[in-house]
């Protein structure tokens, strides 16, 4: 038992060198300070060089799918908090949307704005929160992150206004949402999408030139274009990598048509990339924020309670039938696929996951790069294990 | 004021004369010396953790430990107490006298450095007459404590950190004690005192070109051989967890911390002494100015702590040795031009451009020849 323990090395042929070197497979996580969660990488390095890298998952997995599968629909809803449980609204939104589409249910103009707010906020939550962690894997002691958390306080405290919860928010219901904007939350809102920019603003000049943040960032695990579209890469690594490519403008879906927006994508995929895209796409959330309270307007935030899952929503049964419903979320494209049998219970519920699938190409990205570098990539990817393990 | 503490060592020693033979008051004098020090060490480490944590979480929009005693003043006395009542967990395949022997052997040459620090006027503990050279070899024996808390702890992350530091310990030393050659060149000793004493006058060698350069090659160096950041790679929390000190434990632990911390003070008082006038200047004691100075440097090492990045291991390998090493060469160059040109003088125009002039061309010529990494700038296009 004692020899397991002991440090494994193997002797490779170090080629030119004529040295017998040694790898060293270091076991990176489940308990590790910048794994984000639960996860493990088990990394072969030679020296300081990554030379294999392979993901272990499955430490968080709490059996989300078939959970689902023994609860009713609108019981599914709080557990969809727990997914990307940083977005949760997003998530809300991404279950509301596939089992709408199931239902057939049309949904009031305000709630769906309602539900845009919420979406944008949650972008913005989460990539502040990703870049402060993504400075702390590089070494910044805390600070970026504190600063990230500063203004991430202010939007959790709307949403504990509206939804009672800052975290696990549970807002969003089938046909709208569960209760009304006041005049007061829409102002607390509009006063925070106010004074955003001038932290963005600080945020970029203290971080985007600093040269040892480029230094690390630049030319570091690069992930081209081809590649991401063959793993299905989806959200701000996909556009990174300078793939036009976002459900926000693909599917039109709740009314994003009605904004004027655009996507920023990246030039090279690297890990600076990836920063500066998710700094991009916070301005554009807030143009988008913008719009929306401009535009919102009084009027019912739930649909008339004709169709059968709004009357009774714990006996609602839906027609059989599958649905899929995704929405662009801060990660990339989350994604509810529904089976119905029509009775009170999903046959089938299953996560598409952007965490997860995010997360395949890592050992690519990283391979031939230092453990330091690794930890970085994996940084930039932006995971949950709430949502990666399910 | 300025010779309280050297009266009540006097006093001692005059006290213990009265009584006792002459023998005896040496060795009080020696007494006196080794526990002030002993206790002067972790007395500083103590506090300046807590100053770490206060300044640290003011940068960060925190308030930083205020429970324990006003303003949080007792927090460090509750930090030991914890430490001490831990448990002290050995790996059970670990090498148990390195693993037992490396914090003793950290902590012990952190401590003997002060032992040439001129605190104030007539406040060196010993006056040795090649004090800078005691200090470059005994703060590079850390390097070996280190290395054996590595090898000894039997851990993958510990090693990586053990290797890491020695890369980087061996290399910073290199320019770093370069940079000290044009100081003992301008003197002509190496006696702490000596050299603070031919910085009287306000001829602070920080004023003159090459003591500017010195001053930071020194610092910076100084910051990567007690492994803080930015070049904290040794003990890389995101990377390697804790490094060298994954696998200890509760006093053992702190000893870790305490070497660190009593190494941060000894190379700002250290560049103190050899570039910022030691304890000379005006009104205050000569205690009150090496300590005021000194603090301001650390509060270098904490601002730098808040705010920057971690560099990765073959950046700081080519700082260190394309870069700062060739520099502090070329800054000994410098020194002997101002020496021959300024005549014995502290400042003369050509004394202080001719220098000057050099070192901004090495610079220069440096930066182009590394070509260091520039920040690329890159077009981020909006599509609709």
């Amino acid at each position: 038992m004692f020899e397991k323990m002991r440090v494994k090395t193997k002797v490779i042929d170090s080629g030119k060198s004529g040295l017998d070197t040694q790898t060293l497979e270091v076991n990176v996580g489940p308990q590790h300070p910048s794994t984000h969660g639960v996860f493990r990488m088990t990394i072969v390095l030679d020296g300081e060089v990554v030379k294999s890298l392979r993901p272990v998952m499955g430490y968080l997995h709490r059996n989300h799918e078939q959970i689902a599968e023994n609860i009713t629909y609108s019981a599914s809803m709080p557990y969809t908090d727990r997914l990307d449980y940083f977005n949760s609204m997003s998530n809300n939104q991404a279950w509301a949307m596939t089992v709408e589409q199931l239902a057939e249910v049309e949904i009031p103009d305000r709630a769906e704005y309602i539900r845009v707010i919420m979406s944008e906020l949650t972008r913005l939550v989460n990539h502040v929160s990703v870049i402060g962690f993504l400075l702390n894997d590089m070494g910044a002691f805390f600070t970026p992150t504190l600063f990230a958390f500063r203004e991430r306080e202010k939007v959790l405290d709307v949403f504990e206004a509206v939804s009672g919860s800052r975290m696990m928010c549970n807002y969003l219901r089938f046909g709208g949402v569960n209760r009304d904007l006041t005049d007061d939350q829409l102002g607390q809102i509009k006063k925070i999408v106010a004074d955003f920019p001038a932290f963005l603003d600080e945020f970029e000049t203290l971080l985007a030139q600093n040269e040892i943040v480029c230094m690390r960032c630049q030319n570091v695990g690069v992930l081209p274009a081809e590649l991401a579209i063959n793993a299905s890469i989806t959200g701000p690594m996909l556009r990174a990598s300078g793939v036009n490519y976002d459900i926000r403008k693909v599917d039109q879906y709740s009314v994003y048509d009605r904004f004027e927006f655009k996507i920023p994508l990246g030039e090279k995929g690297d890990v600076y990339d990836r920063y500066y895209v998710r700094m991009l796409e916070m301005r554009e959330s807030l143009k988008i924020l913008n719009q929306a309270l401009e535009q919102i307007e009084p009027g019912p935030f739930m649909a008339p309670k004709v169709p059968a899952c709004l009357k009774n929503p714990r006996n609602f049964k839906p027609p059989v039938g599958e649905a899929y419903g995704r929405v662009e979320a801060p990660k990339g494209e989350l994604g509810f696929y529904v089976v119905s049998d029509g009775s009170k219970e999903p046959w089938r519920y299953h996560v598409r996951a952007p965490s997860f699938i995010n997360l395949t190409v890592l050992e690519a990205m990283c391979i031939g790069y230092k453990l330091a570098d690794a930890i970085v990539i994996l940084g930039s990817i932006d995971i949950v294990l709430g949502e990666v393990d399910r | 004021m300025d010779q309280m503490f050297v009266n009540i060592k006097a006093a001692l020693v005059g006290l213990s004369d009265k009584v006792f033979p002459d023998w005896v008051g040496v060795l009080v004098s020696i007494a006196v010396s080794i526990v002030a020090i002993a206790l002067l060490g972790p007395l500083i480490m103590m506090y300046l953790t807590l100053i770490e944590r206060k300044v640290v979480a003011r940068m960060q929009n925190r308030i930083g430990p205020n429970r324990v005693g006003k303003y949080g003043l007792l927090q460090p006395l509750a930090d030991g107490v914890k430490m001490l009542i831990k448990e002290d967990i050995v790996p059970r395949n670990a090498d148990k006298v390195l693993h037992l022997l490396a914090p003793i052997l950290i902590v012990a040459p952190a401590l003997l450095v002060f032992a040439v620090l001129p605190f104030g006027r007539n406040m060196t503990a010993v006056d040795l007459n090649v004090g800078i050279l005691f200090f470059a070899a005994i703060s590079s024996i850390g390097t070996i404590g280190i290395f054996m808390a590595a090898w000894g702890s039997n851990n993958k992350f510990s090693v990586l950190g053990g290797m890491r530091s020695v890369a980087q310990m061996i290399s910073y030393e290199i320019p770093m004690v370069m940079s000290v050659v044009p100081v003992l060149l301008a003197v002509g000793s190496l006696s702490t005192n000596a050299i603070v004493e031919a910085q009287a006058d306000w001829h602070w060698f920080v004023f003159t070109p090459w003591g500017f350069l010195g001053c930071v090659i020194f610092f910076l160096c100084g910051v990567a051989e007690c492994n803080r950041s930015p070049f904290d790679l040794a003990e890389a929390e995101s990377e390697i967890i804790a490094g060298f000190h994954t696998e200890y434990s509760g006093m053992k632990f702190a000893l870790f911390y305490m070497a660190e911390f009593m190494s941060a003070f000894t190379i700002s008082g250290m560049t103190t002494t050899l570039f910022l006038g030691g304890w000379q200047g005006p009104l205050l004691p000569s205690w009150l100015w090496f300590f005021l100075k000194t603090y301001g440097l650390i509060f270098i090492m904490l601002w730098f702590r808040a705010t920057l990045p971690r560099l990765r291991v073959d950046q700081l390998m080519a700082l260190a040795w394309k870069f700062l090493l060739p520099l502090s060469l070329v800054n000994i160059v410098a020194t002997c031009i101002w020496h021959f040109l300024s005549d014995e003088a502290f400042f003369t125009p050509a004394a202080f451009l001719v220098p000057l002039a050099l070192l901004v061309f090495s610079y220069w010529g440096l930066m182009k020849l590394n070509q260091p990494y520039m920040p690329e700038k890159r077009v981020y296009p909006l599509v609709d």
